[in-house]
């Protein structure tokens, strides 16, 4: 394709948590200086910035890259603000991708941020601002409809309980018992979540990630310059992103066609040929924990309605053939939307380099891929490493 | 995270400190308006919705019913065709039971928001709600009827539809 080849070289993120002390500059400047630290380089070596951000109606900021722009190490430099809402943090991955492939610049860096806990009472209301001010928002709607409607068409089609989707939550809270940066943490049972109160059924309290405040930062860097900086780097192989319709009624629930579409744009790019064996370690995006299997169909990681099988069988248990969010996900270390994708693809890197300590997946995982999902629930961002 | 990195910055705030106003935050309470424009293809949809009546558009090259109603077919990039009149019955394509509204507060009734497949669009469907049913009886497939606001109080908005309700069958 007469790009070039361009790996991850640094990584950093903050604690994930309710509500943070610091203002989203600070905490995107805190992510940002550790992924600097982390590859001994400093601001003067970093040729680009590229921010993610989802709503600014959290914030209620007005072009909130620009607010955030200091915090990223952005001004005075070439700057980018990408935003497909709940898919920005892979989709700024895949965005950085092509600053360095495309030759115009030798390095990276990639901060994505999100702080949802300034709207009042809770971050919820404010996606009220999201849909159709015609033909959705009179009628009351709250983000729970959408996904309530979309787990219920995906049990729906392949005859799904909610006690097999309910597993997801208890892996992933586990995984995160692992993660320092974790918000939600937690040793539950499937009980647990059953027995959580119904939020929009079939949604529970338990399927649900928590609002987070919080931060990541990774740098990038094309060959030549990611072999003088490190002795580890980790390629990105392939990238991918598609947005479907967002007339929610015109296409049907139970499978993300959308997601599917990326993934085999990365998969080409990458040469991989059957997902399903070649990947190592996948974090599919599980802002609820119906999504992780929903969207790792969509990744082509599985059949479709088979990821319940593949998740009862232990084979995406950390030890397992194939983990799914080993980091502890979006349920787990919780879900500061746009920051949420960008710590699936640094958890990626700190596995491939086997740095995860505690978490690390056994085996010398060699491939793995990230994906992030979200708008209006119909963006799909993929995006594939390896070492 | 990577175990090389021996410390993480955040400092976590709880709820209270901000009830109990323990740190230092700055509020703003705006009040701000917005009028919107229909435009064309739905200013013609919510013109009949204030008639009693569901129209679509239909695109002759892909052969599609668009709904809600438009102006361009976003596949085929041209102008849709015609104007195509729907009936008011439809098919639940899948729904749920909703115990919170959209500020995320628990509310005592639940309501149940569905997709419904338009009779007549080849399986569109719009956003909206059900009632008069018990939540329990609510099932992916069932057939609905829109209820209309009386017409004098119909304002050319979705919310002409008060809601749908089970569709008895003769």
């Amino acid at each position: 394709m007469g790009m070039r080849k361009v790996a991850i070289v640094g990584a950093g993120m903050t604690k994930f948590m309710r509500r943070a002390h610091e203002t989203g500059k600070e905490l995107s400047w805190q992510a940002a200086k550790i992924a600097l630290d982390s590859c001994e380089l400093t601001l003067d070596d970093i040729g680009c910035v590229v921010m993610g951000t989802a709503p600014d109606a959290f914030d209620n900021i007005h072009m909130k890259g620009d607010y955030l722009g200091d915090g990223a190490g952005a001004w005075r430099k070439p700057y980018i603000r990408g935003f497909v809402g709940g898919g920005t943090g892979v989709f700024v991955a895949d965005q950085a991708w092509y600053h360095v492939a495309s030759g115009l610049f030798d390095t990276c860096l990639v901060v994505a941020e999100e702080k949802m806990s300034s709207a009042m009472p809770h971050p919820q209301g404010n996606f009220i601002t999201c849909w159709d001010m015609f033909t959705e928002s009179p009628l009351g709607p709250s983000l729970l409809w959408f996904f309530a409607w979309e787990m219920n068409r995906y049990m729906h089609a392949h005859g799904i309980t909610e006690r097999e989707i309910a597993m997801v939550s208890v892996k992933n809270k586990k995984n995160a018992m692992d993660h320092p940066a974790a918000q939600l943490p937690a040793e539950i049972t499937v009980e647990d979540v059953l027995n959580s109160e119904v939020m929009a059924w079939p949604v529970k309290r338990l399927d649900v990630s928590p609002t987070s405040d919080g931060a990541v930062a990774l740098v990038y860097a094309a060959e030549h310059v990611a072999k003088r900086i490190t002795d580890k780097p980790v390629w990105i192989e392939g990238v991918g992103w598609c947005l479907d319709t967002i007339y929610v009624g015109q296409r049907d629930l139970y499978y993300p066609k959308y997601v599917e579409y990326a993934a085999r744009q990365a998969y080409d790019m990458a040469g991989i040929k059957e997902p399903s064996k070649e990947i190592d370690i996948a974090e599919p995006y599980d802002p609820f924990d119906y999504k992780e299997l929903h969207n790792a169909e969509g990744l082509l990681l599985c059949g479709k309605g088979e990821a319940p099988k593949l998740l009862a069988d232990g084979v995406t248990q950390r030890t397992g053939r194939q983990p799914w969010c080993p980091s502890g996900g979006a349920l787990g270390v919780g879900n500061a939307i746009a920051a949420t994708g960008l710590m699936k693809v640094a958890e990626l890197f700190w596995q491939l380099r086997g740095e995860a300590g505690k978490r690390q997946v056994p085996g010398r995982p060699k491939k793995g891929v990230a994906q992030a999902w979200g708008d209006e629930m119909q963006v799909g961002s993929v995006i594939v490493l390896g070492v | 995270m990577s175990e090389k990195i021996k410390e993480l910055p955040g400092t976590p705030l709880s709820e209270k400190d901000i009830i109990e106003k323990k740190v230092l935050f700055t509020e703003w309470h705006p009040e701000f308006m917005w009028a919107w424009d229909t435009g064309i293809g739905y200013g013609r949809y919510f013109a009949e919705l204030k008639k009693g009546r569901i129209i679509g558009t239909r695109c002759n090259k892909c052969r599609r019913v668009l709904l809600p109603a438009r102006y361009f077919c976003e596949w085929c990039f041209r102008p849709v065709d015609e104007w195509v009149y729907l009936e008011d019955t439809g098919t639940v394509n899948t729904f749920s039971i909703a115990y919170t509204d959209w500020l995320a507060r628990r509310i005592k009734e639940p309501r149940i928001p569905a997709l419904i497949e338009i009779d007549g669009s080849g399986g569109v469907g719009i956003m909206h709600v059900l009632d008069e049913v018990d939540p329990k009886e609510v099932k992916i497939g069932m057939r609905v009827k829109a209820v209309w606001e009386p017409e004098e109080e119909r304002e050319g908005a979705i919310t002409d539809i008060k809601y749908w309700k089970p569709l008895k069958e003769v």
